[in-house]
């Protein structure tokens, strides 16, 4: 009798002590993983004028949380990648002397319309819609 | 007069807390002599440089402001403002490094005279423990200057946590604070090196210096084959001591004209909107880890190549961690095993470090 009163006890005492555990864990790791912050969605960005851009350069900007890269050839064509590569989330960069997208921390190379032709990136590099509207160039996420 | 004033004091103790079990142990302690003593030293020098890491740490925390606005100007009046702030924070990034290069020797010494042999197992755990967490202050030191090295090795060092399968997504936002690295993974870093690992190594160093007091040096094979009266020993006090004094101040020695002469450098601020620079490299003693990353192909059979080197580095110092206990560390064969993977270790380590400076 008093022994299974004892594993009455115990199973009580166990059951409250986990419980007790998982009151103090659950929130201190619920509090461990930072709250999202709100943000409007960017669709689309203009990012200046085409004078702004000389040929044959490249400039990082801000799309969202995200950086993008916007290159314009020689041919004064313009394109937008997303820059962050897909590696090792390094930002990545324009080479002017071999016309590729590179990232510097992995020598990961992607073609211009961001496709990961070698080094470790495993996925290529996001694509933007490029508009030039009244001289102003407007990037859009696609889909 | 000063004996005088010692030996009251030491009566008002022992009369209230009977020191003689001290007084015992340290009477009775001894360290064997033969060819490979030297190596003894080792864990004592890395002890020193933690010691001196804890000192130079808590000056600069007199002036350091952690955040995104503030870090790296703070770190810059610190070196050009502060009087001798410069050799503070010289001297807190060159004994971090000497910290654990003395760790990984000290490490490697242990493996290959075999004192990691029973009954030393938890010894060699808690040490490698406590290695991983030397590795831990550097990396989340790294960070702290925020310059533009800091944040992009962060960068690469926190994405790769996130390829761990299942829960590296997660691990990767607790430990960034948020989706990229930002202000907010300067804080979190900032208090895991000054609190959290601070607190977690002072337990396992404890712990790790206990088992050694505990069980006393280890002797090695052709040490204890001696007969009785070949055996040389010194005593600890005062004998052993003054020489781990003496390698200390050698130690101390050799850091300060590093710090004053090659005082450590501060790059760029950190640009969250510019392109990594090339040259971005982690710390040296990341760098047989990221160059055998950098090696390996986009895709390993079906897996990403960078996943099955972060298992595969995983699997291995959890291995390393064990040996002590696998079948073959106890091999007594006379080209031992335990040799081999040694050898094969160091190789492997300073093969990849070379070619990872040398691109």
């Amino acid at each position: 009798m008093s022994q299974t009163r004892r594993k009455f006890i115990n199973t009580l005492l166990g059951i409250g002590s986990l419980g007790s555990l998982g009151a103090i864990f659950y929130p201190v790791l619920s509090y461990l993983v930072p709250p999202k912050i709100a943000e409007a969605k960017v669709k689309s960005l203009k990012i200046g004028t085409v004078e702004n851009f000389s040929p044959d350069s490249s400039k990082i900007v801000k799309f969202g949380r995200k950086p993008a890269i916007i290159v314009r050839t020689e041919d004064g064509e313009f394109r937008a990648l997303e820059a962050t590569c897909t590696n090792l989330d390094c930002i990545v960069q324009y080479k002017k002397d071999t016309k590729q997208i590179f990232c510097a921390c992995h020598n990961g190379i992607y073609d211009l319309h961001g496709r990961n032709i070698s080094g470790p990136p495993p996925r290529p590099l996001g694509e933007f819609q490029v508009n030039i509207i009244n001289d102003e160039i407007v990037i859009t996420q696609p889909g | 007069m000063i004996k005088k004033v010692y030996n009251k004091i030491e009566e008002w103790l022992d009369s209230r807390y009977d020191l003689s079990p001290v007084k015992e142990f340290i009477a009775h302690k001894k360290v064997p002599v033969h060819r490979h003593s030297l190596w003894y030293y080792l864990g004592g020098i890395t002890l020193f440089l933690f010691i001196i890491q804890v000192l130079s740490g808590i000056l600069l925390l007199l002036y350091y402001k952690p955040g995104e606005d503030s870090a790296y100007e703070s770190i810059r009046f610190i070196i050009t403002e502060v009087k001798f702030g410069w050799l503070v924070r010289s001297i807190h990034s060159w004994s971090a490094n000497l910290m654990v290069l003395f760790a990984f020797v000290h490490m490697f010494s242990v493996f290959f005279s075999r004192a990691f042999k029973n009954p030393r197992e938890l010894t060699w755990i808690s040490g490698f423990i406590l290695l991983v967490l030397a590795m831990g202050f550097g990396f989340s030191g790294y960070l702290l200057p925020w310059d533009e090295l800091a944040f992009f090795a962060t960068k690469v060092g926190t994405d790769i946590v996130g390829v761990v399968p299942v829960v590296g997504e997660t691990l990767k936002v607790i430990l960034r604070g948020g989706e990229d690295v930002t202000g907010a993974t300067l804080s979190r870093f900032f208090g895991i090196h000054v609190a959290i690992l601070p607190a977690i190594t002072t337990v396992l160093l404890v712990l790790h210096l206990l088992f050694v007091q505990r069980q006393g040096m280890h002797e090695p094979k052709e040490f204890t084959e001696l007969p009785e009266d070949k055996k040389k020993y010194i005593p600890f006090f005062p004998d052993f001591a003054l020489k781990d004094l003496l390698f200390w101040l050698i130690v101390f020695n050799i850091l300060l004209f590093l710090a004053v002469y090659f005082p450590w450098e501060l790059g760029p601020k950190a640009d969250p909107l510019s392109s990594a620079p090339s040259g971005i490299k982690p710390e040296w003693y990341f760098m047989f880890m990221f160059q055998t990353l950098k090696l390996l192909p986009a895709h390993i059979l079906f897996l990403e190549g960078e996943l099955v080197g972060v298992l595969g580095f995983g699997l291995v110092g959890l291995l390393w961690m064990l040996y002590p206990f696998l079948p073959f560390s106890r091999s007594e064969k006379k080209l031992q095993i335990t040799t081999i993977i040694g050898v094969l270790a160091i190789l492997f380590i300073v093969v990849m470090t070379i070619i990872g400076y040398l691109e």
